[in-house]
């Protein structure tokens, strides 16, 4: 086997490959073979570095040089300078936001120190379509020791023991889970993995499955063991066709290797894999939802119980855990639930894959202890709010969870606290926003979403979610009226208290937080007629300020639709009912002589 | 492809593939390991320090020596060129000079393996941005 | 059997394991209010998906309401189905569900039968809080059932109906969120779907979102022609459910006021289609014997079972989805398109007028047959044997309209010769009523002995398949019957495979056949409605002193006088059909 000195690791996640990345690569070969360098240096595509703000990302090993936003035009430089002289190109390195310096690898980068990669541990570390690779990392060991070593009760056992909770959202203790799918008695039983991301913004298991799929398949074949279970689903939207290719060549090679299959390992046991489509429904995340879809049924969700461990796919006991949770797995199960659980806070174990996004600097997928703070995921992963502006809040737990302010920015990161706090963990989408944001907007976006999503199977869901959306649209149109924060918190409360599922159970929470700690926003709205934030259009109010106006007309001839008037060298008018609000004339004046009322 | 038909079978084909990764897994504990940097810069790679490069990856490879051997620029000794700067765990950091294959021999034989000192270790002149 | 022990509203009950919440409540007096949800006990169907969230309930312990409807009893729960926050829910979700349902109550086709109007009431919503946009879908038209769907609230019962019981497949939930509605396949007209109007989607909707197309109007307009002479014949069915139109005790028969009522209508005739039912017998029954005839000679072309055609639903399910068993059904068109043709020849000839001055009006418990009477086949010259059929609500209504008061209206007979039936063709309003008729007739006719009893019970109930086999004078013939298409799906897969060891098989689209139909006075969820009818069918046939379908003296003098002989020349034109292939 070659002996290479150097590896470029290319990052192939979905954000860096639509920036040209699988191009870069090319380039890089083509380079490397015209220098003669094919023997010393080894190109390898991985999954995502995480840090998607900068993609597309090039990491030189062993040095760890973190070039990024790399163009295929950059590639030769690299080679030339990076590879051939020892030097690294300075322009292409991170510059830490705080001090302008350039960082030479990312031992030293902010946004990787307070890491720690669990369900991540492989993600733009190997090549995902090289099973060698994730065997070379103990991939498929924990398979091993289970079928070969330990009991399925001790298997769960140790599941049980290291705390790990669910990372869909829901937060139910894993261990658990398994263990009442086993005890279920049924001829035939399923082990399913919910791949059916639909947060918005939101890509943790997306970038796992793109990243290091054979975690998740290793780890439904260890639940297999464990529940009795020889036939595992993978329920995958649609929508992401490089996971859904990865995954392919992933359960392919795994067959081939025998990892899959009848009498793995030598020790009588079956399991293999089928793929199943989605197409991109977010109550199909909801688990009775997901199996009726499977079923080939509506994706609309059934009242539990019976949950899916009793009676699941085709009516069988069925184990759905998320792919982030079958990340965690083998890792458990190699380095003991002792290990694990000693990550984290008291009742919430192990780390949290996030993606951050939203007005920040370092957007990306960042994966943290539970425990660390939003301080810690902001400000230091985060790299603090974009342009300096003002922090306003974080959402969490995407359009089910609730906008955490200021006074929570020291909260450490875990289930409980963050439901204490009037939010929940939810999948992982963490979404920053700063003083520009509306609140109000902001809820009606969420609403919006779920009202679009809302399988419309019940009514709180179906027509609560619509009335509520309409009530802070019009708010937001600076037509609210009186009693109508009032409205929206029975509706709201209505539509917890009674909806089906969990969709509905938490849609009104974007509106129940954003009341709670933006009442004054909702007021200015409705009483003021005003957007403290100037975010809602229908509210805003372009004036002149007379004295500085100085009559250029510029104004005037790029006013779209005739709202201005006035004389050369003479002061101009904005006729109100006439302006669209597109802001053309505050952007053209060089006087200042417009302003946002 | 053949089939992996036990835990024992699977620990094998680990040991074979785990040099695809090595590279990679052992900069991520780097401090723990023997660190080799090879310079080079223009001046470097006309003295032979490729092949020298080359020599040690083989040679920690083959004596099974957990080593990380990075290129790196021009240490500015070109006077002695290649030169090669060698950080055992917990030790600072010794630059060798003149180091072709024999040197790297005996670098790996007496130095490395044995913590012996060796001849050709150039005086440090200056601190590396890591120390300072 | 486990039992579970639980409180509800402070009252202590126990119930079987498995019983649900608004189960054990009902059964201590306690009336959780409900609108999605519907059971009809012994017909195996059930609605409870869970929707429209009005019997949430407060369980202690529980952060969320529970859906009594679809919630397990448990050991040690303890239920408040009338707290402030209860009520408080119901009541609001009641105004959501309302604000996006039009509020034309007043000429609503189903207003005083509404299920959602009643829920209105009764939990005292004045006032709408919540208003906003409102869905809008198009009205979708076809020969037998309208949709008007803007006023549909999702309850499901209808994708249910149509799914589950009757695995037709034309209504399901289609679109997301607030646009979501039941409807046909890429909201196609029901006219290019596989419906096959049985009406099962009606008769459950609690709303006016479904409902029959009304032909009243046009039946008016023909009673008041004074060029026509207007002929009506009522299914038996019909008698055993009308009075519930009119406040009477469901089962209550009322075939003398039915009759009083059709003539006060001021139709000329008042025939009974339990005459061509009879007739049915006359014609099927021979097909049956000649079919069991060849069969037990070894002929290897003969098709068996023989399965029953008088359900047009049924004619169309199998047209769509069986059309390679299309020659195994009786080629006997059904009671309401005998008597039309017989009507417009036979009687017409009696009156000494052409058909096109007859109008021929049915009085039916069903919608397939508005479409049925309007199939090609059943016309001559473009002019059809039956020209209307009007449903026994339909029928309910027109006598509101004219003034009668039907509870004191006297009890009147049937005119003839197309008025005089036996027992026979009384059951046909009953799943088992026509195979029981067959039985008796066939039986006679094959053995050439008496019947030593006409009661059959063993075809009788409400199972949704059920088998029996029956002694004919040695030969054991092996009978089938099933009501409900999904049902009738079971026994033609067996068909299909070459498995099925019955003789002659009776299907009915609707659960519990004619009695169940989608034109009959709505049920409301209540199967114990369609039970009394039953047993109403029963109690007329019993009546009867004829009550085999040969020994009709009036079916012998119209074979002696005009038709010949069951399957001659003449009876196979008038009487016989034949299928499509629809798939």
């Amino acid at each position: 086997m070659a002996e290479y000195n150097t590896q470029i690791l290319i990052c192939g996640g979905t954000g860096c490959k639509s920036a040209e990345s699988d191009e870069i690569g090319n380039v890089f070969k083509d380079l490397l073979n015209e220098y003669g360098l094919d023997d010393d240096v080894q190109v390898v595509v991985t999954g995502c570095f995480g840090f998607c703000e900068k993609g597309p990302i090039v990491k030189m090993m062993p040095d760890k040089t973190f070039y990024v936003h790399v163009t295929p035009a950059d590639a030769e430089e690299i080679i030339k300078e990076h590879v051939v002289k020892g030097r690294q190109v300075d322009r292409l390195l991170y510059k830490d936001p705080k001090t302008k310096k350039s960082v030479s690898d990312s031992q030293h980068m902010d946004f990787y120190k307070k890491q720690i990669r669990i369900a991540l541990r492989n993600c733009g570390f190997i090549d995902p379509e090289n099973i060698d690779e994730y065997i070379a990392r103990d991939g498929y060991m924990a398979l091993g020791k289970c079928l070969g070593e330990m009991t399925p009760e001790q298997v769960i056992d140790e599941i049980k023991k290291s705390g790990l909770r669910g990372r869909g959202g829901g937060g139910f203790p894993t261990g658990l889970k398994w263990e009442i799918t086993a005890k279920v008695k049924g001829d035939q039983k399923y082990v399913v993995c919910n791949a059916d991301e639909g947060d918005p913004g939101a890509f943790m298991d997306r970038s796992i499955l793109e990243g290091d799929p054979h975690s998740v398949i290793e780890s439904m074949a260890i639940n297999g063991y464990c529940t009795g279970a020889t036939k595992g689903l993978v329920y995958i939207r649609a929508e992401y066709p490089l996971a859904v290719a990865r995954l392919k060549t992933a359960i392919k090679q795994a067959r081939e290797y025998g990892l899959l299959g009848t009498d793995i390992l030598g020790s009588g046991f079956d399991f293999d894999i089928e793929i199943r489509y989605g197409a991109g429904a977010f109550v199909c995340g909801e688990e009775t939802a997901l199996i009726h879809s499977m079923e080939g049924l509506r994706g609309e969700p059934t009242f539990k119980p019976p949950f899916p461990s009793e009676s699941g796919y085709l009516g069988k006991p069925t184990n759905v855990n998320n792919v982030e949770t079958y990340a965690n797995i083998p890792v458990i199960i190699n380095k003991g639930a002792e290990w694990f659980a000693s990550i984290g806070t008291e009742k919430s174990k192990g780390t949290k894959v996030f993606a951050l996004a939203g007005k920040i600097n370092n957007v990306g997928l960042i994966e943290v202890p539970m425990g660390t703070t939003l301080r810690e995921v902001i400000y230091d992963i985060g790299g603090g709010i974009k342009g300096g502006k003002k922090f306003k809040a974080v959402q969490t737990g995407g359009p089910s969870g609730g906008m955490l302010t200021n006074d929570f920015l020291d909260t450490p990161i875990d289930y409980d606290n963050l439901i204490s706090a009037g939010s929940m963990m939810g999948s992982g989408g963490m979404i920053v926003m700063d003083e520009d944001d509306c609140m109000v907007a902001i809820a009606k976006f969420y609403l919006e979403f779920t009202l679009e999503e809302s399988c419309g199977k019940c009514s709180p869901c179906r027509i609560g979610n619509k009335r509520l959306f309409e009530i802070l649209e019009r708010i937001t149109e600076g037509k609210g009226e009186e009693g109508d924060i009032h409205k929206l918190r029975i509706l709201s409360e209505v539509i917890k208290d009674t909806s089906l599922c969990g969709l509905g159970q938490t849609s009104p929470n974007p509106v129940l937080s954003s009341l709670s700690h933006f009442m004054d926003e909702y007021e200015a709205h409705i009483k003021d007629g005003r957007c403290p934030a100037g975010q809602c259009k229908a509210l805003l109010k372009y004036e002149v300020v007379e004295e500085k106006c100085t009559g250029c007309t510029l104004c005037f001839r790029n006013c779209p639709v005739g709202a201005i008037t006035g004389e050369r060298r003479s002061v101009h008018y904005i006729d109100q009912s006439l302006c669209i609000k597109c802001g053309v004339c505050f952007e053209k004046c060089k006087f200042d002589a417009i302003v946002m009322v | 492809m053949n089939k992996i038909t036990s835990l024992a079978d699977l620990k094998k084909i680990k040991d074979q593939v785990q040099s695809k990764i090595k590279l990679r897994e052992n900069s991520d504990v780097a401090d723990t390991l023997v660190q080799i940097r090879v310079g080079m810069a223009t001046c470097g790679i006309a003295s032979g320090a490729k092949e020298t490069m080359n020599f040690l990856i083989e040679e920690t490879e083959h004596l099974a020596i957990d080593a990380v051997v990075t290129q790196t620029g021009c240490m500015g000794y070109c006077y002695a060129e290649p030169t090669i700067e060698v950080t055992l765990p917990g030790k600072e950091p010794m630059v060798f000079g003149h180091v072709d294959k024999v040197k790297a021999r005996e670098i790996i034989d007496r130095y490395i393996i044995k913590g012996e000192l060796v001849d050709g270790i150039i005086p440090a002149s200056y601190k590396t941005i890591d120390e300072k | 059997m486990e039992m579970i022990n639980l409180t509800i509203d402070n009252k202590p009950v126990v119930v079987k394991k498995g019983t649900t919440v608004l189960e054990a409540a009902t059964s201590i007096g306690i009336h959780i209010p409900t609108l999605c949800y519907m059971k009809l006990d012994d017909l195996n169907i059930e609605n409870k998906p869970g929707g429209c969230r009005i019997c949430v309930v407060e369980v202690k312990g529980r952060r969320n309401l529970a859906p009594a409807c679809c919630t397990d009893a448990a050991e040690g729960m303890e239920i408040s189905t009338h707290t402030i926050r209860a009520i408080n829910a119901r009541r609001t979700v009641m105004e959501l569900i309302l604000s996006d349902h039009p509020s034309d109550c007043l000429i609503c086709a189903k207003s005083g039968n509404c299920d959602l109007q009643d829920m209105a009431h009764r939990l005292g919503i004045r006032e709408i809080h919540y208003k906003g946009a409102q869905s809008m879908y198009r009205e979708d038209t076809s020969p037998a059932i309208i949709r008007e769907i803007n006023k549909c609230i999702l309850c499901r019962r209808c994708e249910m109906m149509c799914n589950e019981v009757q695995t037709v497949g034309v209504l399901s939930a289609i679109n997301r969120g607030f646009d979501a509605v039941v409807a046909p396949a890429f909201e196609m007209n029901l006219d290019h779907s596989v419906c096959t109007y049985c009406g099962q989607c009606v008769a459950v909707c609690p709303t006016g979102a479904l409902t029959e197309v009304n032909n009243t109007a046009a039946v008016v307009r023909a009673l008041y022609d004074p060029t026509k002479t207007v002929v009506v014949q009522t299914a038996p069915a019909v008698r055993a459910a009308l009075g519930e139109e009119f406040g009477m005790e469901a089962g209550t028969l009322v075939t003398g006021k039915l009759v009083a009522a059709l003539r006060r209508l001021g139709f000329d005739y008042v025939f009974d289609t339990d005459f061509a039912a009879d007739l049915t017998i006359m014609e099927e029954g021979a097909e049956l014997l000649n079919r069991l005839g060849r069969h037990l000679q070894g002929d290897p072309d003969v098709k068996l079972p023989i399965l029953t055609s008088c359900c047009p639903a049924w004619v169309k399910f199998f047209e769509h989805q069986f059309p390679d068993l299309k020659e195994i059904p009786s080629t006997a068109r059904s009671p309401q398109q005998m008597f039309g043709a017989i009507a417009k020849s036979y009687f017409a000839e009696k009156l000494g007028k052409k058909r096109e001055d007859l109008v021929v009006v049915s009085i039916m418990p069903c919608l397939a047959k508005k479409y049925e009477c309007g199939r090609d086949e059943f016309a001559v010259d473009g002019n059809p044997d039956v020209d209307y059929a009007i449903t026994t609500r339909e029928l309910a209504s027109l006598i509101k309209i004219s003034n009668i008061k039907f509870t004191s209206l006297p009890n009147e007979d049937f005119d003839s010769p197309l008025g005089e039936s036996t027992g026979a063709g009384v059951i046909f309003g009953t799943t088992g009523g026509v195979i029981e008729a067959a039985v008796r007739t066939a039986y006679e006719l094959y053995t050439g002995k008496d019947l030593p009893r006409i009661d059959f019970h063993e075809l009788r109930g409400m199972e949704g398949i059920r088998k029996a086999t029956i002694d004919f004078n040695g030969l054991p013939l092996n009978i089938g019957i099933a009501h409900g298409l999904g049902n009738a799906r079971q026994l033609l897969e067996e068909i299909r495979a070459g498995k099925s060891s019955f003789h002659a098989i009776e299907i009915m689209s609707c659960p519990g056949g004619c009695i169940g139909g989608g034109g009959q006075p709505y049920h409301h969820g209540d199967a114990d409605v369609i039970k009394k009818r039953q047993m109403a069918i029963y109690k007329e046939d019993s009546n009867k002193t004829i009550r085999k379908s040969h020994e009709n003296p009036y079916i012998k003098k119209l074979y002696e006088e005009f038709l010949g002989k069951p399957l001659g020349h003449k009876a196979h034109e008038l009487l016989h059909t034949q299928y499509f292939d629809r798939s």
